[in-house]
């Protein structure tokens, strides 16, 4: 396949960008979108150029670096998967393809499509845990019973990889689908329950002072998340938001 | 609890109550509206009776005014917060792959259904306003010296709607509203934290309400412009 390429290029994170045009030829539709990429860059460190810089680290759809805005989709246009996963057979010879990346406030470009994903770190650290103190008495938590739909919805909210996907789609760059998955995976197990109230105050807390957007459920995040995590997980964030906030 | 209002979870469990309370206003004054078509005597003794009971005029209007004012507020202040979550817009950006027309847009169908809403206070509610409370004739007569002559609340919808301008206006006005609705209704639901069981059978209900109330309200307004007799 042969394509045209319109890529985000910016020099640094201060820096002005612009989208710039490659031309790419012989590309295998076997070929993953990222070793797509990692083509085009050897051909331009032969002719002196500077290369493309993209997050990328596991390669195998788990790990949530890789990103990239693929012809107007976060993670291109398959479902389900990361840019990683997905492979040049889902494009066609003489497509021209626009990549660019995460656009929010809150992700910030540091080089041409690497954004700073710090802002779900400290996230993560204003609650998106469960404290494990060593008194002695700590219960083993497989003798704990937990029901099994419980246990699903919880595993099916820890599946989040933290790649961003959900605010790079969402039109408000809201990033609830991300806390409310966090938020969710402790609030549905007993051992997660005893700090519910101070860990969704924290996260949305510290969620809304990174500059996220407010969710009006338009669902983008739901649709574009490589792991599937549901919009129930959100409308289960809000209650137990509210519930924090009446009991104080 | 205190301000839950400046967290964005409190701000959109604000703006879904609000929207919850304003589905329910429209469904009522569809159901009174409805009567017109039916029965113009039962239309001019709800219209009576809604403009003139105490609690509707001094309790329910005043909490009904705020309610429309701080959807519209809330509305356009997330708009704004939202536009500034992203400074750099994409290049390309493919909204429909993945999101509903509806759901983008609710600025704008809310935008115009706020132009809508003036233009019918304009007609209706100012004409009511100066009526009882400026003229001071709290009779809902068409002539207040002669008890015999009938209210005049059926005459004056159908001299409304005479003018096909206002027809179109109107019918316009209502495919916004039928816009908005088709995600608003689901929204509010899903903002308030109710997604469960039930959100498959709510979603056949927003269809039915959403598209059935705005189309109800359009058939009564072509209904009166032309069968009317004036």
């Amino acid at each position: 396949m042969n394509l045209t390429l319109k890529i985000w290029r910016q020099k640094g994170a201060n820096a002005k960008g612009k989208m710039v045009d490659y031309q790419i030829n012989d590309v295998s539709p076997d070929m993953s979108f990222l070793e797509m990429l990692d083509v085009l860059n050897s051909e331009l460190i032969i002719k002196g150029d500077e290369p493309v810089a993209f997050d990328h680290d596991c390669r195998e759809g788990i790990c949530g670096s890789c990103s990239l805005y693929i012809n107007g989709e976060a993670h291109g246009p398959d479902r389900l998967v990361t840019t990683c996963q997905l492979h040049m057979r889902k494009f066609k010879d003489g497509d021209t393809i626009y990549i660019e990346p995460w656009r929010a406030k809150a992700f910030p470009v540091i080089k041409d499509l690497i954004v700073d994903r710090s802002s779900f770190d400290r996230i993560q650290h204003a609650g998106g845990f469960v404290s494990v103190n060593t008194s002695g008495n700590t219960q083993d938590a497989n003798s704990i019973p937990i029901e099994k739909a419980n246990a699903d919805a919880a595993f099916d909210a820890a599946t989040c990889i933290g790649c961003g996907a959900c605010v790079a789609s969402c039109k408000n760059s809201s990033a609830m689908l991300f806390v409310s998955a966090k938020v969710s995976q402790f609030a549905l197990l007993p051992q997660g329950q005893v700090e519910a109230t101070d860990r969704v105050m924290n996260m949305v807390n510290q969620m809304d002072a990174e500059g996220f957007g407010n969710c009006t459920n338009t669902g983008a995040c739901e649709v574009e998340c490589p792991k599937g995590i549901s919009l129930e997980n959100i409308a289960r964030m809000n209650r137990e938001y509210l519930k924090a906030s009446f009991k104080g | 609890m205190s301000g839950i209002l400046n967290s964005s979870i409190g701000r959109k469990f604000a703006m879904a109550l609000s929207a919850l309370f304003l589905m329910v206003f429209i469904l009522q004054h569809f159901a009174i509206n409805i009567l017109s078509v039916f029965s113009p005597d039962a239309f001019n003794e709800a219209s009576h009776f809604m403009g003139t009971f105490w609690a509707v005029q001094y309790l329910l209007q005043p909490v009904l005014i705020l309610g429309v004012i701080f959807h519209f507020v809330m509305g356009f202040v997330l708009e704004i917060k939202n536009n500034n979550a992203r400074k750099v817009s994409y290049a390309k950006n493919n909204g429909s792959a993945n999101s509903s027309w509806m759901s983008r847009n609710m600025i704008w169908s809310g935008g115009f259904i706020l132009i809508f809403i003036v233009i019918h206070m304009i007609d209706f509610w100012v004409h009511e306003m100066n009526v009882k409370y400026i003229a001071g004739d709290m009779t809902g007569l068409i002539n207040p010296a002669d008890p015999g002559s009938g209210f005049r609340y059926y005459e004056e919808l159908v001299v409304k709607f005479e003018p096909i301008w206002r027809v179109a206006l109107y019918c316009v006005g209502f495919v916004f509203l039928a816009l908005h609705l088709l995600h608003g209704f689901g929204s509010a639901f899903q903002s308030i934290g109710a997604n469960n069981k039930y959100t498959k059978a709510l979603q056949g209900i927003s269809k039915v309400y959403s598209i059935g109330i705005p189309a109800g309200f359009i058939f009564i307004a072509l209904y009166h412009h032309f069968t009317g007799t004036h």
